[in-house]
């Protein structure tokens, strides 16, 4: 049994396939990992400013041809070519597809696209951009499907196209009833020429069957319920190899003696091959290590166990998280790099009322997939082959290549179910790994597991900040200067060494762009030296920025005795379309800035309605329990969050309730929506309250669930409620959904609890600092 | 070589008895709907049935389960219980990634034949073990209690 998916080429009875395709995207591929992340390359550069979809590597296609094949039966095969990781792309891309095809769902089934980016465009999962960026091109891919399908009926029929439309699975000749199914047309239509994007007729949203309803299943929901669904490590070939791997415990670190006379006694146990470590910087290159291979991965872990290696830590051996933070906090008092600057924050903190200030910590996270990386490969005749739990595919492809000394070409990748991505499985280091040791035992079929300490110990993590903020207000408490220092090592830095301050990348997640009505501001961006993999982790900056930012304005708040609610909106100001250029961010999440523009009239609403829901200001709630709120723009999406809490007098705390309100723009599967959004209040809870990454001589001290805590049932809201704003006007803009619903929960978290107990948290995690 | 009773299946596996029971499962029988998610029974991910009870088997010897019946996610459906529990799943949409999912449905199958009506106490009691890193929490609460309104019919 294995995992390999059928491609739309290769499956059965499928008629509506191979024949020669459009290609919009020729000269478009540029390649380039880093593009992914938002830095622009030197190529890029000098061609216009593209944005969205436009703007990404390899583009966006709607070829009906590399989307949708119909069989003689009349089933629908609908690709889908970005990674399932939970949240329910597998059944909102298709469904776009099919609703504008007039498909009948009950007939469709979803076949995932290998990584292949010149046939499908961009397959990066990541960003919270899938839907916003595929939306329209599905939507005509759907559309010109149909039309063929039309087209070969009409002439079937030898009647004017016009004349014939397709209804649910069937075309029909109007002005005599006649009706063909699908699968009948199907092979006619695929000889039909695919029509011009212009000449195409896009359905009324008010006609749409699917999108917007959220009535239809997960396609893999009963196959998880069952569990028949397969991931990356589920990935099983004949003869195959059970390999884990010894990697650097330290960043840039290497074996410098291997003893395997005891591993290889275990029985079980195969072989022991090293992995080369990759020269900096880190990219997505394996660390290198020993790897035990075995014919089951429990052998090949105890195999692993008896290994006697010694290390060389190299340069980063003395990175200690307690020594770090004091190093980002001596930084972060003194005056560094501005990044935006608008009037004059000394002279008006100079005239203020008061002024007042703070710092707020956050460490580093991992990620902790459910499904630890895991990856399997083989080569036959020249030709590699990977399964695993890819976000990113292509990635995956080119750098195996690269590593192998093959042509991408001869590489395919296939992308599995993935169980939880997070930003971790971007990175495809652990699908080289498996192709490396691939190579090493022959082309023989070799399956990579990476074991929750492995995880933990070589992930790329999300960044370790000191945000420190100072305010001058006025003799109503209302700001009038605005200092934000924001200190962190850069993702940058994982693929440039020298990269020491943020990138506009990471600016432009909440801190730069921050939408106030402030007329003196001033941001600034103290260096910070990286010390390990630094990695985007759901949502990225947005995390550290939101959470000081929304404390500190709930922090002015109190000083000026005011309502929270009502306080921020002030500080927001009254409705009104700002240019994101003005607010200095030239990356607006790679998005037009006249058609992303930020919109703080959304920002109000969703704070009104997630108040309004949660009944703020309308109750006295027992002592002991409090609510607090915060609003956090992010993934061109606005978000608000109120939680309630209840701490107890020994500081235990609980969480009856979260409001959560998403202004998402126009929606297509409202209950995976829903789902996104209590999904990333429970892991904002977690990073509020357990998660914390910590190295001491250079070295993660945490290994497993014991050490890195994660939320658990008892300690998530009892109930989350979300609220979409309503949107039927499909032109325009989406937003994004997957990261957003993180950022405001951590401060909203922390302002109930000040709002409980007059407990001020500004350093995270939580964790015990309520305990009495 | 060891004797394992899967799925009411009689199956000979050939390593030793200290290996895992999810190893024996995912490698060597080939049914990988049982997780790896931790290793040392702090996730769940791993749950199956030995005789009837929820057990970790990412901690569990082979050499102890050898003459008791192991039940895993690929045949729970073949009870009342566990179908009904597959059922509520994909009828509330709980699953994200699905991949603690299947250790979640084992461990509130247990749940409900221990307590057929459980009280949210229970429901957190007998789930804190079984992480979900998505977050589907409140979901699997209604679901289990969606399931165990259905009991009555089964």
């Amino acid at each position: 049994m294995s995992t390999p998916r059928t491609s739309v080429a290769s499956g059965e009875s499928v008629v509506l396939a191979n024949v020669s395709r459009r290609r919009f995207l020729e000269g478009l591929s540029l390649g380039g990992l880093v593009l992914a992340v938002g830095m622009p390359s030197a190529a890029r550069a000098q061609e216009p400013k593209k944005f969205g979809r436009d703007g990404m590597p390899n583009g966006w296609t709607d070829n009906p041809l590399a989307f949708v094949s119909i069989a003689e039966d009349g089933t629908v095969s609908i690709v889908c070519h970005r990674s399932e990781m939970g949240q329910g792309i597998r059944t909102g891309m298709p469904m776009i597809v099919a609703d504008e095809l007039e498909a009948d769902w009950k007939r469709v089934r979803v076949v995932q696209a290998p990584g292949d980016e010149k046939k499908y465009g961009n397959q990066d999962t990541d960003g919270s951009r899938s839907t916003r960026h595929f939306f329209e091109p599905m939507r005509y891919c759907g559309a010109a499907a149909r039309t063929m399908l039309e087209a070969a009926a009409a002439e079937r029929w030898k009647v004017p196209v016009s004349e014939v439309a397709a209804k649910n699975h069937e075309v029909v000749h109007g002005p005599t009833g006649r009706k063909l199914g699908y699968g009948a047309v199907a092979k006619a239509a695929a000889t039909q020429p695919v029509p011009a994007r212009a000449s195409l007729r896009l359905k009324d949203s008010k006609d749409f069957r699917y999108i917007g309803k959220g009535e239809l299943k997960l396609v893999d929901g009963m196959d998880i319920a069952t569990g028949k669904a397969k991931y990356g490590i589920d990935t099983r070939l004949p003869g195959m190899l059970y390999a884990v791997v010894a990697r650097p415990p330290v960043l840039g670190g290497k074996a410098t003696s291997v003893d395997d006379a005891e591993a290889l006694k275990v029985p079980g146990v195969v072989k022991v091959v090293q992995i080369d470590p990759s020269a900096p910087p880190a990219h997505f290159n394996p660390l290198g290590g020993v790897a035990v291979l075995a014919r089951n991965t429990f052998a090949a872990m105890r195999g692993r166990q008896a290994l006697k290696i010694v290390w060389d830590d190299g340069p980063n051996a003395s990175y200690d998280s307690t020594a770090y933070k004091a190093k980002l906090e001596e930084s972060a008092r003194k005056p560094a790099k501005v990044v935006r600057n608008d009037g004059d924050f000394d002279k008006a903190a100079a005239g203020a009322s008061k002024r007042l200030e703070a710092e707020y910590y956050i460490p580093h996270l991992a990620h902790a997939t459910m499904e630890p990386p895991a990856a399997a490969a083989r080569i036959t005749n020249g030709k590699c082959e990977v399964w695993g739990c890819f976000q990113s595919p292509q990635a995956a492809r080119d750098l195996v290549a690269k590593r192998l000394g093959m042509s991408a070409d001869d590489v395919t990748v296939h992308v599995t179910l993935l169980g939880g991505g997070f930003g971790r499985k971007s990175k495809p280091d652990f699908g080289i790994e498996a192709a490396v040791l691939s190579k090493a035992m022959g082309g023989k079929p070799v399956k990579v597991t990476w074991t929750r300490d492995d995880d933990l110990h070589n992930s790329y993590y999300h960044t370790v900040s000191v945000e420190h903020l100072e305010a001058g207000v006025n003799e109503w408490g209302t700001p009038v200067a605005w200092l934000h220092r924001t200190v962190a090592p850069t993702i940058i830095s994982t693929f440039n060494v020298e990269a020491k301050n943020e990138a506009p990348l990471e600016l432009g997640m909440g801190v730069i762009n921050v939408p106030f009505a402030i007329p003196n501001v001033r941001i600034e961006n103290p260096e910070a030296i990286a010390h390990t993999r630094i990695g985007w982790f759901r949502s990225v900056s947005n995390i550290p920025h939101a959470f000081a930012i929304q404390s500190f304005v709930a922090e002015l708040a109190a000083a000026a005795g005011r309502d929270p609610k009502d306080f921020l909106l002030d500080v927001i100001g009254e409705p009104r379309v700002v240019s994101p250029e003005k607010l200095g961010d030239t990356w607006n999440h790679g998005e037009s800035p006249e058609r992303y523009p930020v919109d703080t009239g959304r920002l109000r609403r969703v704070i009104d309605v997630a108040a309004y829901a949660a009944g703020w200001g309308k109750q006295q709630l027992p002592k002991g329990q409090g609510m607090g709120i915060a609003g956090h723009y992010s993934f061109v999406s606005y978000i608000a969050a109120v939680v309630q809490v209840a701490v107890d007098p020994k500081g235990v705390l609980t969480i009856p309730r979260v409001d959560v309100a998403v202004d998402c723009g126009p929606t297509v599967n409202p209950d995976r929506i829903r789902s996104q959004m209590e999904g990333a209040t429970v892991m904002g809870v977690g990073v509020a309250t357990l998660g914390e990454i910590s190295y001491k001589n250079g070295r993660v001290e945490q290994n497993n669930f014991d050490s890195y805590q994660v939320t658990r049932m008892t300690g998530a809201p009892k109930e989350i409620r979300v609220h979409i704003i309503p949107s039927d006007d499909y032109s325009k803009p989406m937003g994004g959904v997957g990261e957003p619903g993180v950022p405001p929960i951590p401060p909203a978290l922390c302002n109930a609890i000040f709002a409980a107990t007059g407990k001020r948290i500004r350093r995270l995690p939580i964790r015990d600092q309520l305990t009495v | 070589m060891v004797t394992l009773d899967i799925n009411g299946k009689r199956q000979n596996v050939d390593v030793p008895g200290e290996t895992p029971l999810l190893w024996a499962l995912r490698d060597e029988i080939g049914l990988t709907g049982s997780k790896f998610g931790c290793g040392m029974a702090l996730c769940g991910a791993c749950t199956v049935h030995v005789d009837g009870q929820p057990v970790r088997s990412c901690i569990t010897p082979i050499s102890v389960v050898a003459n008791k019946k192991v039940v895993t996610i690929e045949a729970v459906g073949a009870d009342p219980v566990g179908r009904a529990l597959q059922a509520a799943w994909v009828d509330v949409g709980v699953p994200q990634c699905g991949y603690c999912q299947a250790g979640q449905i084992m461990s509130a199958a247990a749940l409900l034949k221990r307590t057929p009506n459980p009280t949210d106490a229970q429901i957190d009691e007998a789930m804190d073990g079984n992480i979900c890193r998505c977050g589907t929490y409140t979901r699997i609460r209604a679901a289990i209690k969606q399931a165990a309104a259905k009991g009555g019919a089964r």
